[in-house]
Formats: C-alpha cells, structure tokens, sequence
C-alpha cells in the first residue's frame, strides 16, 4: 500500500469538499463577502494556513500544478510543509514558477509577475473580517456589512492621518470590493493591492480558524480605502533589488553581518531568479558577474 | 423493476475525480460568468433530469442541502435518483432549497419565490438549475460585472419571457438573490447575482 491509499485524494472527505465548493461558489457570487464555512481540522496547527489548504484541496485536481509562497519565497517552512502536504495527498504536480502554476497558495503576497486567466491564487488568512478590531462583536460586524456601514474604517483611516500625517496602514490594507463590501486583503502589503484590481486570476480566501472563505473573481473592482487629499499610495524602495536589480517589486530587508550591513532584496524569489538566470544582475551580484566572465576570458 | 433501475443508475464512475472536474468547471464558469464550459464528465439520471444538470446535483448536492424539483421532475424518478446518490431531502417549499431544478421547457417560477438569503447572510440562497434547449442561439443579451472583461454576450434559448424582468429584480436585491447555472446537454453557463443583462442595441 501506497500513501496514497490512506486518505481520500487531497486528504478531505467528499461531504467536506462538497460543503467547501458550495461556500467557494456563493463567495464568487457575492464578491467581497464572507461566507461562514465548517472548518476542518486539518493536520497542522490554525495559523498555519488551514483555510487555504481546506480552500486548496477542494478546488484541486490531479492535472492542476501547485504553486505554495510563503511571504513571496518558495523556500521557507510554512511554503515548503504545505507543497510537501499536497504532494503527499494529492500526488500533484509542484512547481515554483509562477507561470507554469494553475493554483498558487499564498501567505501574504501577490506573485509580482501578473497572474493571468486561469490562474487561482489561494490567499490564507489569519482574521477575515476588516472591522473585527474595530468592533469585536460578530453579530454588530454582520450588520454593519449589511448595512454598508464603513464610516469606521475611515476614521480609522483618518486616525492614522492625525497621529502620523498619512495613513500609516502598511499591511492588511482595507479594499472595497465591486463599490460595495469592504475587505480584508489578508496581511499583504499594502504594495501588492494594486494588482488585486482587475485581476485576471480568479482569487479565494480561505480562514481556517475564522470559519470564513470569501472571493474576488476576475475583472473585479478593488479599490483601496483613502481620501481625496491623502490618495492611496504603495511602498517606495529607495534602491533596486540588491541581487536583480528589479524596481517596483516589494523587497526584503536582510541582514548581512554583525557590523550593520544589509541589502534589500526582492521577496518573490521566483522573480528574482528568473530575472538572474535571464542576466539581469543587482549592485551585490554585479561585481561578482564581471570576474567570473573575466575568468571566463 | 425498470424504474428501480433507472434510480440506481447513472451516477459518476469515479466519484472522487469526476465532481472535482464538474466543479471546477463550475467554478471557472461562475467566476466568468457568460462563459460556456464543457462538463467532462455527466451523469445519466432519469428522464427529464438532464445529464449537466445531473452532474451538477452529484457534485454539490447532499444531506445538507435540501432540493427542490419542478413538478414534472418531482412525478419521474428523479427525486429517488437524487436522494439514493446524494442523499438530498426534497424540500417542500421554494424558499427552503438550497438548490433548484427545472427540466428544459418546464415554467420557471418567479426568482423571488426562492430562498434569497439576508442581508446578513445573502449567501443562504437558493441555486436555480435550469436546463434549455441550447445556450447559444436565443435572443442576444449584453452581460457586464465582475468576471467580465469588458462585456460578453450570451443567447441562451428556450428561457421564458419574462426571464429578463426576472433577473433585473432579482439583481436588484444584491447582495441578496438567487444564482443561476443554465445547462443544455453537457454543458454550462453559469449567471451569479452580480452579472447585469440588457437586451443587445
């Protein structure tokens, strides 16, 4: 007997799955809203992305390629324990390339390369609802969302204006969906919201701990939350990527030694090798580069 | 003995992989609404249930979710086909289905008979499966909203007259409203809440 043998294909039962395309199906039609599912306990603590994974197994299928980052990289735990999970499952197909993946789950990034049709990117999210630290009463937060009652998202908003002189929201950064629900992005930075609008991949959201799955399908508005004389603005980096070069992409700070150095760096490592191996060098690479060619010569 | 065989039979081979393919179809279709996706996979149910729509019933339907049949699918053997496969109750009234069936040809009723949900929870609504005669090829309606590009244009034919007021009430009441999954043979065009018709100028 294989491992295979031991679990239904992708580790849920079919009654689970079932329940959870229902959910994903409604979530589509109402985009922006967050629809109550019956989480699972799955084989890894919440926190870990239980809800992308329960989001994940059920859209699955055995000719999808599998794509898991965790904070833009492919490589750190929670990114290579879910790919691991799914390979062991659902015996899927994995890849790192964004192009080549048909399902990316996520942990609080957007692929900087444009997703394209076809593509479903699966967010895992800690706290789905956006007015939860505002208001801690579930049935108040439901209300409000019916109502279309914002009003305090944007003092919010507006308290970080007067405290700070701009709005000092980095991550988690609220959006409005289709003109009417307000939403959670999940602890993205803020820099990647731009692309949520008028994405051509499908996008799910699933929270394990929360019990909540909710969508923005293709050609949908996301507008983010702010004011006429404080527009919405991404995250600047001073320099490129030290290893690729690449502008407009979200970079990592890494520390490189006890004496205070330290480089920025892209945080989607797959678009950082890509750009390497397609030649494109960044100020630490590039002396390296020229011996090696000099050598070569 | 052949009505029992017709209730007993017709269901997916392969369970497992045969409703993820339906549902992802389903899936891509509502989120590009308009769009028409080919069932790889379909079930053989009774007479006048027909086959996309069956498929659709074994993908998502269960004892959760009870279902509700017009009248000429409730007098076949329709109802025990659904429930010996999937183990969905009937529901006796409209607005306690969660799922909807009409044969081609048969009377749709009002959208707003069916569960519509709340404002709260607008997702405790009703899906309506309405089977016509083909999705293309009827009179040319514009659809915008999220999936959509710029505009598509869809044709299903064999859908009453009325259905356009239908659905301009029922997308009135967003977030509230029923979602709509029309079938023809093996084939699918999903319409969520969302999606706005007009008659093409």
């Amino acid at each position: 007997m294989n491992d295979l043998a031991a679990y239904n294909f992708a580790y849920l039962d079919e009654q689970t799955k079932r329940m959870i395309r229902r959910a994903i199906l409604k979530a589509i039609a109402i985009p922006g809203y967050q629809v109550p599912f019956a989480s699972r306990e799955m084989p890894m603590p919440y926190g870990w992305g239980t809800g992308g994974v329960q989001v994940t197994a059920s859209i699955l299928g055995p000719d999808d390629v599998l794509k898991v980052i965790d904070q833009g990289a492919d490589d750190t735990t929670n990114a290579v324990s879910i790919r691991a999970f799914f390979q062991k499952v659902a015996n899927v197909a994995v890849t790192t390339k964004t192009k080549e993946a048909t399902i990316i789950q996520t942990r609080h990034r957007i692929p900087e390369e444009p997703l394209r049709e076809g593509q479903t990117l699966v967010y895992q999210v800690p706290i789905p609802e956006p007015l939860r630290f505002l208001e801690p009463r579930e049935t108040e937060t439901r209300k409000m969302h019916a109502l279309e009652e914002y009003g305090l998202m944007h003092v919010k908003l507006y308290e970080d204006i007067a405290r700070n002189g701009h709005i000092a929201t980095t991550y988690a950064y609220p959006v409005k969906v289709e003109d009417r629900y307000v939403m959670d992005p999940s602890p993205t930075p803020k820099f990647d919201n731009p692309k949520m609008h008028m994405s051509e991949a499908l996008q799910l959201f699933g929270a394990g701990r929360e019990k909540r799955i909710y969508a923005v399908p293709p050609y949908t508005q996301v507008v983010s939350l702010d004011f006429e004389d404080h527009p919405f603005e991404v995250q600047k980096f001073d320099k490129p990527c030290a290893l690729c070069g690449a502008e407009n992409v979200y970079l990592d700070e890494v520390v490189l030694d006890d004496k205070g150095g330290r480089m920025f760096v892209c945080s989607d490592t797959d678009h950082c090798e890509d750009r390497r191996a397609h030649g494109h060098a960044g100020a630490l690479l590039a002396r390296p580069t020229q011996e090696s060619q000099e050598a070569a010569e | 003995m052949a009505v029992q065989s017709q209730i007993y039979a017709g269901a997916f081979a392969d369970p497992v992989f045969e409703a993820q393919s339906v549902f992802r179809t389903l899936m891509d279709c509502f989120a590009r609404p308009g769009t028409i996706g080919r069932l790889a996979s379909a079930a053989s149910p009774p007479s006048p249930l027909g086959r996309a729509s069956g498929a659709v019933a074994l993908t998502l339907c269960d004892h959760d979710t009870p279902v509700w049949l017009s009248p000429a699918l409730s007098k076949s053997a329709v109802p025990q086909w659904i429930a010996f496969h999937t183990g969905a109750g009937m529901a006796e009234a409209k607005d306690e289905a969660r799922f909807g069936f009409v044969e081609t040809g048969g009377t749709v009723p009002g959208f707003d008979q069916f569960a519509l949900g709340t404002q709260e929870y607008p997702d405790r609504s009703t899906t309506l499966v309405i089977e016509v005669e083909a999705l293309k090829g009827g009179q040319p309606l514009v659809a915008r909203g999220p999936g959509i590009k710029n505009e598509i244009v869809v044709a299903p034919k064999g859908l009453p007259d009325v259905f356009l007021d239908f659905w301009t009430a029922n997308r009135a009441i967003f977030p509230r409203g029923v979602d709509l999954i029309l079938t023809a043979r093996d084939a699918v065009l999903c319409l969520p809440r969302t999606t706005r018709l007009a008659i093409e100028e």
